[in-house]
């Protein structure tokens, strides 16, 4: 069984990365990008019967920090099951 | 004083640390490695260092936080021992629960590795009492992930209580109100990105480091001079 964990940046915290991406992107002449906000995404590989309460903890204490970032899980094929 | 500098893979001040704790209280600290699960007995100093713990993979400090011998610095510092986190130490104290906020890639994007002027904000704590309120000193910085983020609930919170142990006095960063270190709310805990360890001999302080800046920004002549400094210094 397989689950992605998409971890962002809070809304408001201010994104380094996603502003220099965002710059780079103007730089090449890309029009029309009014923001940029980067992210990570994680793929797990796990045993069958895994909750998604355990996946939950799992961002809680470490894929995630809760102080600056949100998670969202997505079992593979199916949508989202959990956020945060 | 019993000291002890926690080693993770891939700290790289550990060395300079128990340099500059042996020099200033006359005694070798312990070094405990990672996977270790206790502290050695009457330990009454826990030192955390800088560097690039895990590569920093995930987030700056993060696998640290979560290494064996985490839980019985987390216990520790729960009965008031003394922890001292330095630059990628304030990053693994952060993600450990002992300090508040969250540092990140700093604003400007740039690895900063300069000497940088702080105000120390709060000379009462047990780190900090031999400063004066106010003080303006300079200590190096060498960081990637040093700008400090709190929400401003939590932020109004440390300075109401006096809990701001550093100022920079200069941008640096982007630190949230400038915030260069802070003390946990029992007084025990303290975590600063500027490593106070690389000014404990003349040799490494101001003139290095300014010797080191002019060699790295002009690529000028007194380089040889400087590699043939540094190479003196790792002999001694």
């Amino acid at each position: 069984m397989k689950a992605r964990v998409f971890v962002t940046l809070k809304p408001g915290v201010l994104d380094p990365q996603g502003k220099a991406i965002h710059h780079a992107l103007e730089g090449l002449g890309f029009g029309g990008v009014n923001d940029v906000r980067a992210g990570k995404l994680i793929e797990l590989d796990l045993a069958d019967g895994t909750s998604d309460d355990e996946i939950a903890e799992m961002c809680r204490k470490l894929l995630a920090n809760t102080v600056i970032e949100n998670f969202k899980i997505e079992r593979q094929g199916a949508p989202a099951a959990a956020d945060a | 004083m019993r000291a002890a500098v926690i080693v993770f893979p891939g700290s790289n001040c550990d060395r300079d640390l128990a340099v500059a704790i042996g020099q200033a209280t006359g005694k070798s600290p312990a070094m405990v490695w990672h996977r270790e699960t206790a502290l050695p007995d009457g330990t009454d100093l826990i030192a955390i260092p800088g560097g690039f713990s895990y590569g920093d993979y995930l987030r700056s400090g993060a696998m640290a936080a979560r290494s064996p011998i985490m839980q019985a610095v987390v216990q520790a510092a729960g009965k008031g021992v003394p922890v001292l986190g330095i630059c990628n130490g304030f990053q693994v104290l952060t993600e450990a629960g002992l300090l508040p906020g969250a540092l990140m890639r700093n604003a400007g994007l740039h690895f900063v590795c300069r000497p940088v002027g702080l105000k120390v904000e709060n000379s009462q704590s047990i780190f900090t009492s031999a400063y004066r309120s106010g003080e303006d000193i300079t200590i190096p910085v060498a960081h990637h992930d040093g700008n400090y983020q709190a929400d401003a609930e939590t932020l109004d919170r440390l300075e109401g209580e006096g809990r701001v142990a550093f100022r920079y006095t200069e941008e640096v960063n982007g630190s949230a109100r400038s915030i260069a270190g802070l003390i946990n709310d029992g007084g025990n805990v303290l975590g600063m990105m500027p490593h106070p360890s690389a000014r404990s001999s003349l040799l490494m302080a101001t003139q290095t480091a300014d010797a080191c800046s002019k060699a790295c920004s002009k690529q000028s002549r007194s380089f040889p001079a400087l590699r043939r400094r540094v190479r003196c210094l790792c002999k001694a």
